[in-house]
């Protein structure tokens, strides 16, 4: 493992952390004041703070930094989660998003949003309550200032993070030339050896920084009977010529300073007291403390919380006063165990209940595993097909055999597919923060609601969701609901809902996006249809069908392209989107109360419900999704229309026929209609087109397998299978089918539109 | 490529060699996966002439290009004893239908002369050289020039 | 002998990045995600030294410490803690709860060798 792939570790922990951070704060949002949540929405930004310091992403640390430190306050309850401050939390974590997405793909991000934000946290975490500003000083007081050593740059943000450490003095004070003589008294107290310091490795790092003379001075040697094990009695006197400084000197005792008396003087000199040099007040520990109190003990634990409860009080009393808060302080362990006792049965009441254990795979693993399944399922189904060839009679035991295979074949497969399912939750998060910005942009208020989160749904499925899902919630927000001010006129309360619903229906995900808004405005919608040609002046539509006419392409009723859904993509292209995953989407709406998009998927990419067919003795497969009806054409219901043209009339109405064998160029002279099979099909934009083929086989699973991966993207075809013969059929792209058909008739089309 | 390959094997580069119609080719054994007989391709619309269609490679789909016709000679006409040779061009893996495999050869880079100067653009853009070998002449197809690939993006 | 470094940290980056560090230093490393996987791997770990970070969940840094020095064993293993801050409360928290010393955060390998050689003999 190198630093990149540790690095591309982090920005995929980031993303974990950030959808952490964002259901957190959520969840507070909704009134959770449960400190683990908080404690979890602390984390994910330390998390995310710690490793972008490790890869010096320094705009990323000083922004999770400010962005801590506010959140502490949340945690130390210095500062009450109000809706007010969790905008300004849920911003920032949008930011941070951004934040950790420029620092991996490179990009910029909004400078002035992100100072925006710094400012609006710092004033939380210090504006807001007057105890919590009491404190800040004194904690600042108390910290050794780091600021002389390094001047920060962006000071006027407020925040530079500085490693800070004693190396650092070393590191940025010239070093003194002149070696200098120190005479240092050092006795440590048995805390030093408890918290698994040696005073014979600090006195070999000691001798490290140049010539060293030591006296043992083993005067408080008590008789051997008296004589606690673990106590400490000897103390050293040492001379020290060194040109290092006191500052390496006291380095080394670093980690040991509190746990032994110190003395450093200059030989000859004048004592320096450790003490007056120290950050902190040195502070006697008592590890009999620890020992003496009983974890379980609930006298224990409620002598505890008053302790903690005047901890929290003298702390913010004494905030100016570092020594009582030192004292304070001692009690921290205490407090420390108690909540180390909580944690513990937490987890272990976790583990009881919910949690299950989980591994981590590559997801490489899991397609490979789902390849392999694949080629089970059509191996299965080959050797079906051969047994049945070769077999006269029927209830043979292989063929019993056979079945059983089938159904176990059947079972893996789904197990398998279940692996690479996951749940829409981070999708729908994803969601949250476009709702946020748009109603930003808009100036409207909104609130999102989300159902369904957990319902999971192939990882394949998931990737391509996001997209077509942010230009409707886009839509839903910019057109379907209205301003705050028209919203109360219509006796609604100012904030408009935008609802998202995921469930499972019919082997299938049906994905839910309601609003609470004005509906759709059919006169709007069906002037806009005439104005555009799409449909005739007087054209008798039902209230659906006008509903409809917005999936038509460079369909838009905004009367201004506003910012936010008027990039160029219209709700054509989102149809077009979940088209392409093998999905349909409708709408319906009513007027005054809001509209319903209702999206279904399939659970997978990685197979598909498809109608064998046989189109001039080639075998192709329909997506089962994309057909409505079949049907047997008649004679008389197959009209010519213009040169090349035939419609076909089905209860009254006329529908283009498709001749796919010769888009297909499969043959060279149109088919007889009256001989195949019409399959009628919903087009892109609502119409209707019945694609002849010759004979339908029959309907079947297939396992999808990609044509690009040797050849190449072939237009009018998804992708291929293989079916039980073992050879290669082709999945038919019926909007390209579609698209290309109306290519060829465009004219008498848009004559036909003209026409009524 | 050719330095490295030479340095490798000390014997010398391995070839196969395959006829089509009346002549001899041969490609470095090194793309070469497999080869295996001829088995109905299904045809692909819109493709060009001499991609036959794709079969089912153990649940990859695996386009069969007629290398006589790409090669500027007459189509074949595929029959159970024609061979397809499973190669690997850059990242993708296509099948190449030839009348027969007719040898593994071991050759030196030195026993490769270049492509003959009366040969046409064409020729000289797939041909990499020509063997004598036994009194046959065997020419050296540069895979990667069969299959430009030019409508994909550049990997 | 190679010495053996228990790390306890809730972030994958760091965890990976102590591994490697530690590795490349020459010290064997065993893994726990956060202090009751601390707590529960000690034994078998058997560490000449442990390096844990304070914020995990379940049970956070300073109660893993406290955890180890309770165990008669491993009470006087030398324990580092990993902060982000150099903020002389946390550092006194972590001594409080018998920490031997601390790394701060964003560390380097040169910084992390140099406080678990200074802490081990």
């Amino acid at each position: 493992m190198d630093m990149n792939e540790i690095k591309e570790i982090f920005f995929q922990e980031c993303e974990e952390q950030l959808a952490e951070l964002e259901s957190g704060l959520l969840k507070l949002n909704d009134g959770d004041r449960d400190p683990e949540t908080v404690n979890a929405v602390f984390r994910a930004v330390h998390s995310i703070k710690g490793g972008a310091g490790a890869f010096g992403l320094d705009d990323l640390v000083s922004f999770a930094h400010v962005f801590e430190t506010t959140l502490d306050c949340v945690r130390s309850n210095r500062l009450e989660p109000n809706q007010d401050v969790l905008k300004v939390m849920l911003k920032s974590a949008d930011v941070l998003a951004d934040l950790t997405n420029a620092a991996r793909d490179g990009g910029s991000v909004d400078q002035a949003r992100s100072r925006q934000l710094i400012k609006e946290l710092e004033a939380l975490a210090n504006g807001e309550l007057p105890q919590a500003s009491a404190a800040e000083p004194a904690l600042k007081a108390a910290a050794p200032a780091p600021a002389p050593v390094v001047a920060p740059p962006v000071n006027e943000e407020g925040f530079q993070p500085v490693a800070f450490s004693f190396e650092d003095f070393e590191a940025d004070e010239p070093a003194l030339i002149e070696a200098t003589c120190y005479e240092i008294v050092f006795r440590p107290k048995s805390e030093l050896y408890a918290k698994g310091n040696d005073a014979t490795l600090l006195l070999r790092d000691l001798s490290r920084l140049g010539e060293m003379s030591i006296h043992c001075d083993t005067d408080g040697m008590p008789p051997l009977d008296r004589m606690n094990p673990e106590a400490a009695y000897f103390s050293w006197k040492i001379s020290l010529k060194t040109d290092k400084g006191e500052d390496a000197i006291r380095s080394v005792f670093e980690f040991a300073e509190w746990d032994c008396d110190l003395d450093i003087a200059l030989a000859g000199g004048s004592a320096v007291d450790a003490s007056e040099e120290l950050p902190m007040q040195p502070v006697p520990f008592d590890l009999s403390m620890l020992d003496d109190a009983p974890a379980g003990s609930a006298d224990e634990e409620e002598q505890i919380t008053t302790r903690d409860r005047d901890a929290a009080v003298s702390a913010a009393e004494t905030a100016s006063n570092v020594l009582q808060m030192a004292q304070s302080s001692t009690r921290a362990p205490a407090e420390a165990q108690r909540s180390a006792t909580a944690a513990a049965s937490a987890a272990a009441q976790q583990a009881a209940s919910a949690a299950t254990p989980t591994i981590r795979v590559d997801l490489d693993r899991v397609d490979r595993l789902i390849n392999l399944v694949g080629e089970l399922v059509i191996n299965q189904a080959m050797l079906s097909q051969s047994v049945i060839e070769n077999d006269t009679n029927g209830t043979s035991s292989i063929n019993m055999g056979l079945e059983e295979l089938q159904q176990l074949t059947r079972e893996i497969q789904d197990s398998v597919m279940a692996i690479r399912a996951q749940p829409v939750k981070p999708v729908f998060q994803r969601m949250s923060r476009i709702v946020r910005e748009i109603a930003d942009m808009t100036g409207k208020s909104v609130r999102l609601v989300t159902e369904g989160e957990n319902t999971e749904v192939d990882k394949t499925v998931i990737d391509k969701l996001a997209e077509p899902l942010t230009h409707m919630i886009r839509n839903a927000v910019d057109h379907g609901l209205e301003t705050p001010e028209k919203r109360l006129a219509a006796g609604k309360s100012a904030e408009g809902t935008v609802r998202l619903t995921a469930k499972h229906r019919s082997g299938r995900i049906v994905i839910e996006l309601a609003d609470d808004g004005a509906g759709i405005n059919r006169e709007k919608v069906r002037q806009k249809a005439i104005d555009n040609d799409l449909i005739a002046a007087d054209a008798n539509l039902s209230d659906e069908e006008i509903d409809n006419l917005i999936f038509h392409a460079g369909f838009s009723t905004a009367d201004k392209i506003s910012d936010i859904s008027g990039r160029g993509v219209g709700m054509d292209v989102v149809k077009r989107s979940i088209q392409a995953l093998g999905g349909r989407i409708n709408i319906s709406s009513k007027p005054g109360q809001g509209s319903v998009f209702t999206m279904s998927l399939p659970l997978t990419l990685a197979v598909l419900d498809g109608m064998v067919v046989t189109v001039a003795n080639q075998t192709l497969v329909v997506p089962l999704t994309a057909i409505v009806e079949t049907l047997q054409p008649e004679a008389s219901a197959i009209h010519s229309f213009g040169a090349t043209q035939r419609l076909i009339s089905i209860r009254n109405s006329f529908c283009p026929l498709v001749d796919v064998g010769r888009i297909l160029n499969f043959r060279a002279t149109q088919a007889n209609p009256v001989e195949g099979v019409a399959l009628l099909v919903e087009s892109e934009g609502g119409g209707q087109r019945a694609l002849m083929v010759d004979a339908i086989q029959g309907q079947r699973q297939v396992v999808i397998k990609s044509l690009e991966a040797n050849y190449t993207h072939v237009p009018g075809i998804a992708a291929a299978t293989i079916l039980g013969d073992g050879r290669v059929a082709l999945i038919l792209d019926v909007d390209a089918i579609v698209a290309a058909s109306r290519g060829q008739s465009l004219k008498p089309e848009m004559s036909l539109a003209a026409a009524g | 490529m050719t330095y490295a390959a030479k340095n490798l094997t000390t014997g010398g580069r391995e070839l196969i060699a395959f006829r089509v119609g009346d002549q001899e080719f041969c490609v470095n054994i090194m793309a070469v996966r497999e080869i295996r007989g001829w088995t109905p391709a299904t045809p692909m619309p819109h493709a060009p002439s001499y991609v036959l269609g794709v079969i089912n490679l153990r649940g990859a789909v695996l386009p069969i290009v007629d290398l006589s016709a790409r090669l500027g000679m007459k189509p074949a006409e595929p029959t159970v004893r024609h061979v397809i040779i499973v190669a690997q061009v850059k990242n993708q893996v296509v099948g190449l239908l030839v009348d027969a495999v007719s040898d593994i050869l071991t050759v030196r880079d030195e026993e490769i002369q270049p492509t003959p100067d009366i040969s046409s653009e064409f020729e000289k853009s797939f041909a990499r050289g020509v063997l004598a070998i036994e009194g046959r002449m065997i020419c050296l197809v540069e895979l990667e020039a069969v299959f430009p690939h030019e409508e994909r993006e550049a990997a | 002998m190679k010495k053996r470094v228990l790390t306890v940290d809730d972030s994958r980056t760091i965890r990976n990045m102590l591994l490697v560090t530690l590795n490349n230093a020459g010290f064997e490393t065993i893994q726990a995600e956060d202090g009751v996987e601390g707590l529960e791997v000690l034994e078998e770990a058997n560490p000449d030294v442990i390096v844990t970070d304070i914020n995990m969940p379940r049970l956070d840094g300073f109660g893993f410490i406290e955890g180890v020095r309770k165990n008669d064993r491993y009470r006087a293993v030398p324990i580092l803690v990993l902060t982000t801050e150099s903020d002389a409360e946390k550092k006194n928290r972590a001594r409080q709860a018998g920490a031997t010393g601390w790394i701060v955060k964003p560390f380097d390998p040169t910084k992390l060798i140099d406080a678990i050689e200074r802490v081990t003999a």
